[in-house]
C-alpha cells in the first residue's frame, strides 16, 4: 500500500508536470486574450502525431524533433489567432472565441482522423521503454526515463516563460496587456501582435506537452476531448490567467487522480472533476484568482 | 399592407402549424420521418438552451446533463416495470422532472461563477454525470438500458413518437415565448445586459437566473426521455454527449441567439443537414470538418445569428424602398418569423440583438 502511494505520488507529480505545461499555454492565452482556446486539447494531439511522423517516416529523436514542432505549433498558433480569434468583435465576443475555437477543434479532429485514422498510436524510443529503477524489493518499480525527461522539459520551458515574461521588454507588454489593455494601448503596446504572439507561444508548448502526451498514452483525434476538459479543469482551478496557479493545480489534480486510482479506476476521474466542482464551491474564483476574474 | 401585417404573422404561424401536423401523413418514409423527429427534438433542446443561455448570457454546456438524466430516468423506469408503447410516454415528466431536480444543486453550485469560469463548471459537471452513469451500480455501465419494444404498427411506427416531439418542441417554443414576454423575462435581459446593475436595481439574479436553468433543465429532459424512447437504448456517451451541447449552441447561435425564433431556425436549418452530412460521408470525419468550417463561417460573417441579421437587411431595404417614395414591401423574408414579444424592451433587444446594451426594463 504505502508502495503504491510513492508511486502514484511520483507519477502524479511527473506527470502533473507535463499538464502544467499545457496549461500554462492555455492560462496564458486567457490572460492576454481573455480567450479560452478550446482546441487546445486537439492541437497537443497535432503535435504529438507531427512528433510521430518524423520519428517513424524521418527517424528524427524525438526531442530532436521539438526544434521542428515547435515553430510548427507556434506558426499553427499565430495563424488561428488571425484567421478566426481577431476578427471577433462585440458583446458576444467571448462566448463567440469559445465556439470559433471549438470549430477549429472539430475541423483538426475530423482532418487527423482522414490522415491517422482512429486506431490508436504510441511515440516509442529507448527512453520510453527503459526505466529507472527507484524503488527496489520484491518488484521493483522502473520509472520510465521520459516521465524524468518530460518533466525536465516541462521544468525548462516553463522557465522559458517564465524568463520572457518577467525579463524581456515583451514580456512586460504581455504583462500590461494582462493587466489593462485598454491602458496597454494608451502607452504604445501593440496590442494586436502581443496577441498574436502570445496566441503563438500558448500553443507552441503544446509541442512539448504532445511529444510527452504521446509517448506515456496511446492517443488517437479522440483524446483531444479528455485533454482539453482536464487542461480546463486545471486551469480554472488555479485561477484563471494565473500561470503559478495553473502550475500547482496541475501537480494537484493529476496526483489526485493517480492516488484514488490506486483504490478505485473508475471513480478516480470523477474525483478529479469533483475536485474543481469542491474548491469552486469554496472559492469561486480558483485557489490564485484575481477578483477580475468574476466580472462580467 | 394593414392586413397582411395584421395578420401576416398569425398565417404563417398557423401555416407552420398545419404543415407539421401533416408532415407525417404526407412524408411517410421512415427515414423522413426520422429526420424530422430528431429535428423537432432538436428544436425542443435549442429553445430550451435558449431559455436560459440565451435570454440570461450564461453560456452552459452542461445541458447534456438533463438529457441524460431524463433519457436514463425514463429508460430505468420503462424497464423495471415494463411499460411500452403509449404509456411509457408519460414517463416523459418524470424524466422532465428528475432533470429539474438535478439541476438545482448543479445550478446553485454553477451559477455562483460567470463567464468562462461558469463554461468550465458546466463542462466539469457534464463529464462527473458522465462519468457516473458509466460507473454507478444501476446505469450498466458500458452497455447502458435498452427500452421495451412498442409493438406498433412498423409502417407507422414513427407517427406517435413524431407527434410526442411535435408537442414538445411546441410546448418548448410556448414557453419561451411566455417566459420572454414576462418580467421575470426581463429581469433574465437585464441579467444578460449587466448583472452588477440588475442586482442593484432590484433583481433577485440568483433565485431569477436558478429558476431559469431548472425551467430548461425540466424541458431538456423530457427531449431527452423522449429521444430515447424513440431510439430504444441509452448508453452514457449518447446519453451524456459532448457534441448535443455544442450542437444546440450553434444551432442557436446559428438563429440568433437570444431571440425567440432563432434557436427554432436553427434547428430547423442545421440539424438536417447535419443528418443529411453523416448519410452522406459514411465515414463521419469529413462531416466533422464540413460542420467545423461551416460553424467558422457563421461566426465570422453572421456573428449574431440569421434572424436579426435578416431583420437588419429587411429594415434596410424598406428604408431604401421608402426612400424611393414607393409603398413599404410588407415584412419581407425573415422578419416575418419574429413574433411580437410582449415587453417592448424584448422586442427592441430582438431586433437590436446584441448591441442593445444597459437594460431599458429595469430602469
Amino acid at each position: 500500500m504505502g508502495r503504491q502511494l510513492y508511486e502514484a505520488i511520483i507519477d502524479g507529480i511527473l506527470g502533473g508536470g507535463v499538464y502544467a505545461l499545457m496549461a500554462v499555454g492555455l492560462t496564458l492565452i486567457f490572460g492576454v486574450l481573455d480567450i479560452i482556446n478550446i482546441a487546445q486539447g486537439i492541437l497537443v494531439i497535432v503535435a504529438a502525431y507531427l512528433s510521430y511522423v518524423l520519428s517513424v517516416h524521418f527517424h528524427i529523436d524525438l526531442f530532436l524533433g521539438l526544434l521542428v514542432t515547435v515553430p510548427a505549433m507556434f506558426l499553427i498558433g499565430v495563424a488561428i489567432q488571425l484567421l478566426f480569434m481577431r476578427p471577433l468583435r462585440g458583446r458576444e465576443r467571448v462566448s463567440m472565441s469559445l465556439l470559433a475555437s471549438y470549430a477549429v477543434a472539430i475541423i483538426l479532429e475530423g482532418v487527423l482522423y482522414t490522415i491517422f485514422g482512429p486506431n490508436t498510436v504510441q511515440l516509442n524510443a529507448w527512453y520510453v521503454t527503459d526505466g529507472v529503477k527507484i524503488l527496489g524489493g520484491a518488484e521493483p518499480y522502473y520509472l520510465p526515463y521520459i516521465y524524468l525527461f518530460g518533466f525536465g522539459l516541462a521544468v525548462l520551458l516553463v522557465a522559458a516563460i517564465y524568463w520572457i515574461l518577467y525579463r524581456t521588454k515583451f514580456g512586460r507588454s504581455v504583462r500590461a496587456t494582462m493587466q489593462d489593455q485598454t491602458a496597454a494601448r494608451l502607452i504604445g503596446i501593440d496590442v494586436n501582435r502581443v496577441a498574436a504572439l502570445t496566441f503563438g507561444i500558448g500553443v507552441a508548448v503544446t509541442a512539448a506537452g504532445g511529444m510527452v502526451y504521446g509517448s506515456l498514452n496511446a492517443f488517437n483525434a479522440n483524446n483531444g476531448y479528455d485533454l482539453i476538459s482536464r487542461l480546463l479543469a486545471i486551469i480554472v482551478l488555479g485561477g484563471l490567467g494565473s500561470i503559478g496557479g495553473a502550475l500547482a493545480a496541475a501537480v494537484f489534480m493529476i496526483t489526485i487522480e493517480a492516488v484514488v486510482d490506486i483504490w478505485s479506476p473508475q471513480w478516480s476521474v470523477v474525483v478529479f472533476y469533483a475536485a474543481l466542482v469542491l474548491v469552486l464551491t469554496l472559492k469561486p474564483n480558483g485557489l490564485f484568482g484575481k477578483k477580475e476574474a468574476r466580472a462580467q | 399592407m394593414s392586413i397582411v401585417k395584421r395578420w401576416g404573422r398569425p398565417a404563417v404561424l398557423v401555416a407552420l402549424l398545419a404543415f407539421g401536423a401533416v408532415f407525417p401523413l404526407v412524408f411517410t418514409a421512415p427515414l423522413t420521418t426520422d429526420y424530422a423527429i430528431d429535428t423537432l427534438l432538436f428544436v425542443g433542446g435549442v429553445v430550451a438552451w435558449n431559455m436560459f443561455s440565451g435570454y440570461s448570457g450564461y453560456i452552459s454546456l452542461g445541458q447534456a446533463v438533463f438529457f441524460g438524466c431524463g433519457g436514463y430516468t425514463v429508460a430505468l423506469i420503462a424497464v423495471h416495470q415494463n411499460l411500452k408503447g403509449g404509456v411509457s410516454f408519460a414517463l416523459l415528466l418524470v424524466g422532465g422532472v428528475v432533470a429539474a431536480v438535478v439541476a438545482v444543486p448543479f445550478g446553485l453550485i454553477a451559477l455562483r461563477v460567470r463567464r468562462h469560469t461558469f463554461v468550465v463548471v458546466t463542462i466539469a459537471m457534464f463529464f462527473i454525470f458522465q462519468l457516473m452513469a458509466y460507473n454507478l451500480p444501476f446505469t450498466n455501465g458500458n452497455g447502458g438500458v435498452s427500452t421495451p419494444f412498442a409493438t406498433w404498427n412498423p409502417a407507422t411506427y414513427n407517427n406517435p413518437y413524431y407527434y410526442a416531439a411535435f408537442l414538445v418542441a411546441i410546448g418548448a417554443i410556448v414557453l419561451s415565448w411566455l417566459v420572454r414576454g414576462s418580467r421575470f423575462g426581463l429581469q433574465l435581459l437585464a441579467i444578460r445586459d449587466d448583472e452588477d446593475r440588475a442586482r442593484g436595481l432590484g433583481v433577485r439574479t440568483m433565485r431569477v437566473k436558478l429558476t431559469a436553468f431548472v425551467l430548461s433543465g425540466f424541458v431538456t429532459g423530457i427531449v431527452g426521455g423522449l429521444y430515447v424512447l424513440f431510439i430504444g437504448e441509452v448508453v452514457p456517451p449518447g446519453g451524456f454527449n459532448p457534441a448535443y451541447d455544442l450542437s444546440i449552441a450553434l444551432m442557436a447561435f446559428l438563429g440568433g441567439f437570444g431571440t425567440l425564433w432563432g434557436p427554432v431556425l436553427g434547428a430547423l436549418i442545421l440539424e438536417p443537414l447535419q443528418q443529411e452530412l453523416t448519410q452522406r460521408f459514411t465515414n463521419g470525419y469529413a462531416s466533422l470538418i464540413v460542420l467545423g468550417c461551416l460553424f467558422l463561417l457563421v461566426i465570422l460573417f453572421l456573428p449574431r445569428g440569421l434572424i436579426p441579421t435578416g431583420k437588419e437587411w429587411a429594415d434596410g431595404l424598406r428604408a431604401w424602398w421608402q426612400r424611393r417614395g414607393e409603398p413599404a414591401p410588407a415584412a419581407p423574408q425573415a422578419g416575418a418569423l419574429e413574433v411580437p414579444t410582449g415587453g417592448a424592451v424584448g422586442a427592441a433587444a430582438a431586433a437590436k440583438g446584441s448591441d442593445v446594451s444597459g437594460a431599458g426594463g429595469t430602469r
